[in-house]
């Protein structure tokens, strides 16, 4: 249930909304949680809101981390 | 490109095999012949641990245990009693998420009211049901706000959302759950050993790294968040199993993609500006101390727990049922007597096999 969608940010609609395609459907959402979400922006959508915006360095950074543990490096874990 | 992930890498990569490989060469070399268990608490990884094979894949002593992570199964059968009289009561349109339809409570479940007649109706987004109340002003539209923290603080935006279009028709029954307390009471229940905790990407995503600390230090179980992706997943579980053989007592973050060390402040502020904790009872659990979350005083004109009078008859548990047993990670969906003979998809008799991601529905699905 906690199941997010990704999506792109097309157009600012005002109040808050905008009009976002996830997967080919657009669809209005809400950037009350995500308030400085723009167009153009990548985000992950849960119930209809924008919970948060991913960017291109995020995601590289997370395939660091599975490169890095396939190679036998542990994450930067806080320490205990 | 966009990839199915909303980043621009490619979407291959959160599924490549050779990657996939490397990480489960690293699980296998990690853990040896050691007995290890971890839990994840989130339906998603539920559900995609068992559509990527990834159970199969692990080395014979390492154990992935489904927890409490599916809102809907969690819901104690009271509470569902309680969205049932709702569903009974003149004038009231009760609007859900699709899980909850079928759930049973102790003598029907709101996909038999609705046919009979009753006004039930899903929706997508808590804000439908704040546009289905202004689009029925003669109604009193009920939400039924179930979920963990990355739900509750979209139902507090819809709540907010009412006041500030003046919608007084618009209600909430809060049964929200907090997932760090129930970790904690999971940790501390001495009938089983966890090695550590796959912890739920998406609530991270709202609460971020620090309510996870304290669990680490004080109950000593290490925890990773984790992504959803098949890559996700592994690297969750090979660098839990090398901080369980390593000793180090700790919370790491596999999915920074989705969750920022400090979460998210906005979603989180409107969440405590509408909600206070409150004690809950969660199905399998029991009650746990400030792991729910309440509608503020301040708020009481939406709080459906205020407005109606839902005293409802102590609740009736299906006979034979072991859902709370499978929620506490203590019985394997097909170990309970029940599970593919008087309890299939088609004919559900608990929470867990009725809901899309609960961990007798995800055993059925994926195991049999």
């Amino acid at each position: 249930m906690c199941l997010s969608v990704p999506a792109q940010i097309v157009q600012l609609t005002g109040n808050d909304l905008a009009i976002a395609n996830m997967m080919g459907v657009e669809r209005e959402i809400s950037l009350r949680l995500s308030p400085n979400a723009r167009v153009g922006d990548h985000v992950l959508v849960h119930a209809g809101f924008a919970l948060h915006v991913i960017d291109a360095a995020q995601a590289r950074e997370t395939l660091a981390i599975i490169d890095g543990l396939g190679s036998g490096t542990a994450l930067p874990g806080g320490e205990p | 490109m966009i990839d199915a992930l909303g980043a621009p890498i490619a979407p291959a990569a959160w599924r490549d095999p050779e990657r996939a490989h490397l990480l489960l060469e690293r699980i296998w070399q990690i853990a040896g012949d050691r007995t290890l268990a971890f839990m994840e608490v989130c339906g998603t990884h539920t559900m995609n641990i068992g559509r990527f094979g990834i159970r199969p894949a692990m080395p014979s002593g390492v154990r992935l245990i489904s927890g409490p992570g599916c809102p809907v199964c969690v819901t104690p059968t009271q509470d569902i009693d309680r969205a049932i009289e709702l569903a009974r009561a003149p004038g009231v349109i009760v609007a859900t998420f699709g899980d909850m339809m079928r759930v049973p409570g102790s003598a029907s479940s709101l996909a038999a009211e609705r046919a009979a007649g009753r006004d039930v109706r899903m929706v997508y987004s808590p804000l439908d049901a704040v546009k289905l109340a202004q689009r029925n002003p003669a109604s009193r539209v009920v939400f039924l706000g179930v979920g963990f923290e990355t739900t509750a603080p979209t139902v507090a935006a819809s709540i907010l959302e009412a006041r500030a279009r003046g919608v007084g028709n618009f209600l909430v029954l809060s049964m929200h759950k907090l997932t760090a307390p129930a970790l904690r009471a999971l940790a501390a229940d001495g009938s089983i050993d966890i090695d550590g905790f796959i912890l739920p990407g998406h609530v991270s995503t709202v609460v971020g790294e620090s309510p996870y600390r304290a669990l680490a230090q004080d109950a000593g179980v290490p925890g990773v968040i984790t992504g959803f992706e098949p890559l996700d997943i592994l690297a969750g579980i090979a660098e839990l199993a090398s901080m369980a053989t390593t000793g180090r007592r700790s919370i790491a973050n596999a999915y920074p993609r989705g969750v920022a060390p400090e979460g998210n402040p906005v979603a989180r502020d409107l969440m405590q500006r509408v909600f206070e904790p409150c004690d809950a009872l969660w199905r399998g659990l029991g009650p746990i101390p400030r792991s729910g979350l309440g509608i503020r005083k301040e708020f009481s004109e939406y709080d459906a727990l205020a407005r109606f009078d839902l005293d409802v008859e102590p609740a009736r548990e299906p006979a034979g049922c072991r859902c709370g047993d499978v929620l506490r990670g203590v019985l394997d969906p097909a170990d309970c007597p029940l599970f593919g003979r008087a309890c299939t998809p088609e004919e559900p008799v608990g929470p867990c096999m009725v809901s899309s991601e609960g961990s007798c529905a995800a055993a059925h699905r994926f195991r049999v």
